[in-house]
């Protein structure tokens, strides 16, 4: 404020001598510097420290009040969070922001399949949290994720919050409708392989309730189908070896297979439609990695508890996603989101975090805290046992500078195949072509 | 002291010459004042328009990207001529002309149409001008969402409608045409109300005594419309295909928000030229290609505007020959 009071005199002076333009460029200039500067003092006023909390998707940290408890722990800091559903708008505007440098909040969130580009061409716009000691909790973290945060010169860019166990969500009501088995060892038994998934599916649509179809989209099988190798876009020199990776070419067949026998209520993941369908139940099957289960409780909302249940993922272990929270170079309150984000991604919380969301820790205390958590929502599914067995065998897996680029256009042509009913064959070539123009 | 020097050298201060001495200055100020007033626009300009435009033709020679703004590669025009081999630029050159001629057609046919009416003495006049320019009005963002909503494939009103009179339903984002002619109706429902109120202000000019002839003659309104209202609106109707034409080259917030799709749609269906240059600079991070396509758009805009010129200098130079 006292800023904005010096230079208004120092307009009404230069105007007196008769410089008009200057003191209108001037005092143009002023407004909006004045603008921008005093909406963030009035939170300080107050005495209180505002952390600004910028993340994509379903973190859950508000609505399992970890926030709140926060607060609570340290009266002098409040917190205020915004919230992008799709992680690709959230991760362009970041960009933006990064490369001009404002607007950035003090602690974002990083998705595992960015978290590449961060540490091998944006090192310097994230803080070492090693400046505040984050080295020591080192061995909190599973190992994996530890490491990939971590730079090649040892800096560490983010703690891990939580990772991406796999396993299978689905509705018991409408497998009922259909004359299927709902309980989960049995269907576990009988969708062991992806064969079995796609047989069980086509059961499910000869007898399916009407606008309801046996997965959400040939997309979300994908993905969760990746999600099981060890090696996709990238091998570990940091080659591109997407094509020819057979791992990649065998999921791309399944999930043409599923799109073609119909199996698909061919719906577009983060869409609007696709939301409404989770109450709607257009689709009996979703794909489910653990921080899956608190978008569909947000989505299918308290008319679904008790309709959903979870059972082991078909064809093995996986992992789908998982995140990071770092502190960005130009935040304001630097050592305050350390603090948080410490706090965030501490044992305790993380564990609270899965009894209340469902989203899966990455920190090897609280994996051992939440063995035997239930959840009543999904017909009270012992998730701690599902998830837990999944993280424990989902490979390690090789993350490249591009991953999510090119997971994009590899699930927007399926969607192609699925939707237009375009070849197979084409719709890969159209793929490639997304990603050589996405790359190049 | 030479200060004193000089008022005591000087003649006795009387009103004449110093109102004479201000009288100079005043007249500098007269003359430059109007500069001065101007100025502000000037200046925002130079700042915020001419430096981006030769930045972005700087930027569109140079490989940059945007994680890594400080690594410029030198391209010279490589930029421009990937674009003559990229097909997706291609896609969005017809996507843009396609949804152009969609859009900017019944836009203005219909606004010719409404202006026509509303011409006429009607009750409530003044509410039903105000009323037409309230989708005008409306965020793009708004009506957009609104409009990916009624335009729906499995909860939409659009299909709820076709559905009762038995047409199955249609899968308005992913089809070509079907969701080209969407996004179009979103441009056509905002911009409609705005250009017939142009078209208005251009009849009310028409001089009254021309439609009372007309009507001595024994024309018919039709007639009237095509044999006096017509040529009487050829600059309207030249401004506003303009207008129109510039804007459907540079469509960008409606099919950007209509699936929230950067791409345009899973195979690039709707994705314009404005479109794809966010998506190169904004979705890959490819700045230098990103201006390189602003710089092409730049370039198309201009080209069209000077062929819509030409044509209109042409037929008049015919019409006055005639």
């Amino acid at each position: 404020m006292p800023i904005c009071r010096t230079v208004r005199t120092s307009a009404a002076r230069a105007r007196s001598t008769g410089r008009t333009l200057g003191a209108v460029v001037l005092a143009g200039a002023l407004l909006a510097a004045c603008g921008s500067g005093s909406s963030d003092s009035s939170d300080e006023a107050g005495g209180k420290v505002t952390l600004t909390v910028d993340l994509f998707g379903a973190f859950g940290y508000k609505e399992a009040g970890l926030y709140a408890e926060y607060e609570k722990l340290n009266p002098g800091v409040k917190i205020k969070q915004s919230d992008t559903e799709d992680e690709a708008d959230y991760w362009k505007s970041l960009q933006t922001r990064l490369a001009g440098g404002g607007g950035l909040a003090d602690v974002q969130g990083v998705e595992v399949g960015r978290i590449a580009s961060v540490t091998q061409q944006q090192s310097d716009k994230f803080e070492d949290l090693k400046r505040y000691g984050a080295d020591k909790l080192e061995k909190e973290f599973a190992e994996a994720k530890w490491s990939a945060a971590t730079t090649e010169d040892g800096k560490i860019l983010g703690l891990g919050t939580d990772v991406g166990p796999e396993a299978m969500c689905y509705r018991t009501d409408l497998f009922k409708k259909a004359g299927l088995p709902t309980d989960r060892a049995e269907l576990a038994q009988k969708w062991a392989t992806w064969d079995g998934y796609l047989d069980l599916g086509e059961q499910y649509m000869e007898k399916a309730p009407a606008k309801s179809a046996w997965i959400d989209s040939v997309g979300s099988l994908y993905s969760i189908m990746i999600g099981q190798e060890k090696e996709r876009y990238y091998d570990a020199s940091g080659e591109l070896i997407y094509e020819n990776n057979p791992a990649v070419k065998s999921a791309w067949d399944t999930s043409v297979e599923a799109a073609e026998s119909g199996l698909s209520a061919k719906l577009d993941q983060w869409s609007p439609q696709w939301n409404q369908a989770f109450a709607a139940g257009s689709f009996a099957t979703i794909p489910c990695p653990a921080w899956m289960l608190g978008y569909v409780k947000g989505q299918a909302g308290d008319a679904g508890q008790g309709k959903w249940d979870i059972a082991k993922l078909p064809g093995g272990a996986g992992n789908w996603g998982g995140s990071y929270l770092s502190v960005p170079r130009a935040a304001e309150h630097k050592g305050e989101a350390y603090e948080l984000i410490k706090w965030l991604t501490a044992p305790e919380q993380q564990a609270k975090l899965f009894e209340k969301q469902g989203n899966f820790p990455s920190s090897t205390g609280a994996i051992e805290q939440v063995a035997d958590a239930k959840d009543p929502y999904f017909s009270g599914a012992p998730i701690g046992q599902i998830f837990g067995e999944a993280a424990k065998a989902a490979p390690v897996q090789v993350l490249g500078v591009h991953d999510a680029n090119v997971a994009q256009q590899i699930t927007n042509a399926l969607s192609e195949v699925e939707r237009k009913g375009t070849a197979p064959g084409k719709a890969w070539s159209n793929a490639k072509k997304g990603v050589e123009n996405t790359i190049g | 002291m030479t200060l004193t020097a000089t008022a005591k050298a000087a003649p006795p201060p009387v009103p004449g010459p110093v109102t004479d001495g201000s009288s100079a200055v005043r007249r500098t100020w007269r003359r430059l004042s109007p500069y001065a007033y101007i100025a502000p626009f000037f200046t925002l300009f130079a700042a915020f328009g001419l430096f981006p435009l030769i930045y972005t033709a700087f930027v569109s020679l140079y490989r940059v990207e945007l994680q890594t703004p400080g690594d410029m590669e030198w391209r010279g025009l490589g930029n421009y001529t990937a674009l003559f081999t990229d097909e997706f630029f291609w896609t969005s050159l017809r996507n843009t002309f396609t949804i152009g001629v969609l859009s900017t057609v019944p836009q203005l046919a219909m606004a010719l149409g409404l202006a026509h009416l509303l011409n006429y003495k009607l009750r409530g006049r003044t509410f039903i001008r105000t009323a037409i320019l309230l989708p005008y009005a409306t965020s793009v963002a708004a009506a957009t969402l609104v409009f990916a909503q009624l335009f729906g494939r499995d909860f939409g009103l659009i299909n709820y409608v076709l559905g009762l009179v038995g047409v199955s339903p249609v899968d308005w984002q992913t089809g070509t045409v079907a969701s080209q002619i969407a996004v179009s109706s979103i441009v056509v429902w905002r911009w409609t109300g705005y250009n017939a109120l142009i078209y208005l202000a251009g009849m009310q000019s028409i001089p009254g005594e021309l439609y009372e002839a007309a009507e001595m003659d024994g024309a018919s309104r039709w007639r009237q419309f095509v044999h006096v209202t017509l040529p009487g609106l050829r600059p309207t109707i030249v401004f506003t295909t303009i207008v129109s034409t510039i804007g459907a080259t540079q469509l960008f917030g409606e099919p950007l928000l209509f699936e929230g799709s950067i791409s345009g749609g899973i195979s690039h269906q709707y994705q314009t030229l404005g479109l794809y240059m966010y998506e190169q600079g904004w979705g890959f991070f490819h700045l230098g290609r990103a201006a390189a396509i602003a710089w092409v758009m730049f370039v198309l805009i201009v080209l069209l505007v000077g062929v819509n010129a030409l044509i209109v200098r042409r037929r008049s130079r015919k019409e006055a020959g005639r």
